[in-house]
């Protein structure tokens, strides 16, 4: 029974390690279930199971986080962090944004620059290394099922993460 | 006050296993394997530096229960059980490729970061590792 769970925890962990190396790419459940040896009917009620959130949950957090560092350290357009992080479309970019943040991509910039230019206070946890940096400033929002709007009026939210060929969104 | 960190502890799900790919593939050597009647005590170093030992300890008996050694070994396969060991090495993109030749399980290749070029693996059982190359001094 136990390294049942063992194997098939060990076979999703893989999976979503996929999703935090590959997340760039148009993934897609079909992929990350063969990464995992389960079927891609089974694949993202195991994910939610073992982590506790569904896979695109974790594949927009994942974005969200790769596109919060490249606003606030880079000088890369919007539009561009926007393709560099996996998603296809500035809209629905900017909507996952702002349900996982709170404000969107060029405020949350605006605020950093804003910031910084306070005063030269050297953020602690830019110590750490890449594994724990990449853990510790994942977002925790709630972007996948019903997130609560912006306070402007909100456009329907897609219901895929908005990647290339996302008929088999996650 | 402390002077030196001796020992840290990894868990593993098989002692074996774990010397096949700590030792066989990763190139640390065997400070003590020992059977010390209530357990197998086995623990690695650095080649050449013993000065700090990784303990490789499996979950259960005397140290857990049997249903809390089956809750450790679940979140040691889904990458959840705490530990983790950061190395330093030389070459970075090489040793990458020596080990990745050897079939070793890469969570992310060598990249450029402020604080060096590093990279990150996981051991058999879902232990998350690391190795940086420090930046050379300009």
């Amino acid at each position: 029974m136990s390294r049942a769970t063992e194997d098939r925890n060990r076979r999703l962990l893989r999976a979503r390690d996929t999703i935090d190396r590959s997340y760039a790419e148009p993934l897609d459940v079909a992929a990350l279930a063969r990464v995992a040896h389960v079927s891609p009917a089974h694949f993202a009620r195991q994910f939610r199971a073992v982590f506790g959130e569904a896979p695109h949950r974790y594949l927009q957090r994942r974005r969200i986080e790769r596109a919060m560092e490249l606003l606030r350290d880079t000088d890369r357009p919007v539009t561009e962090v926007c393709l560099d992080v996996g998603f296809a479309s500035l809209g629905s970019f900017s909507r996952t944004f702002a349900a996982v943040v709170g404000e969107p991509p060029s405020a949350y910039r605006q605020r950093w620059l804003a910031a910084r230019a306070a005063g030269p206070r050297e953020r602690a946890s830019a110590r750490a290394p890449a594994c724990w940096e990449k853990a510790l400033r994942r977002p925790v929002g709630a972007p996948a099922a019903q997130p609560s709007p912006p306070a402007s009026a909100a456009p329907a939210r897609e219901s895929s993460c908005g990647e290339a060929g996302s008929a088999a969104a996650l | 006050m402390f002077k030196q960190i001796s020992h840290t502890f990894l868990y593993v799900l098989d002692q074996d296993e774990a010397l096949d790919f700590y030792v066989g593939k990763l190139g640390l050597v065997v400070h003590t394997d020992a059977d010390i009647d209530v357990m197998r005590w086995l623990t690695v170093t650095l080649p050449g530096d013993d000065s700090l030992q990784i303990g490789l300890l499996v979950p259960g008996p005397p140290l857990h229960d049997e249903a809390t050694a089956a809750q450790v070994r679940e979140l040691i396969a889904k990458g959840g059980a705490g530990g983790g060991v950061i190395f330093e090495t030389d070459d970075c993109v090489g040793t990458y490729e020596a080990l990745r030749a050897k079939g070793v399980e890469f969570t992310q290749e060598p990249m450029e970061r402020f604080y060096g070029t590093d990279c990150a693996l996981r051991d058999p059982f879902g232990n998350p590792l690391r190795f940086t190359e420090q930046p050379r001094p300009a």
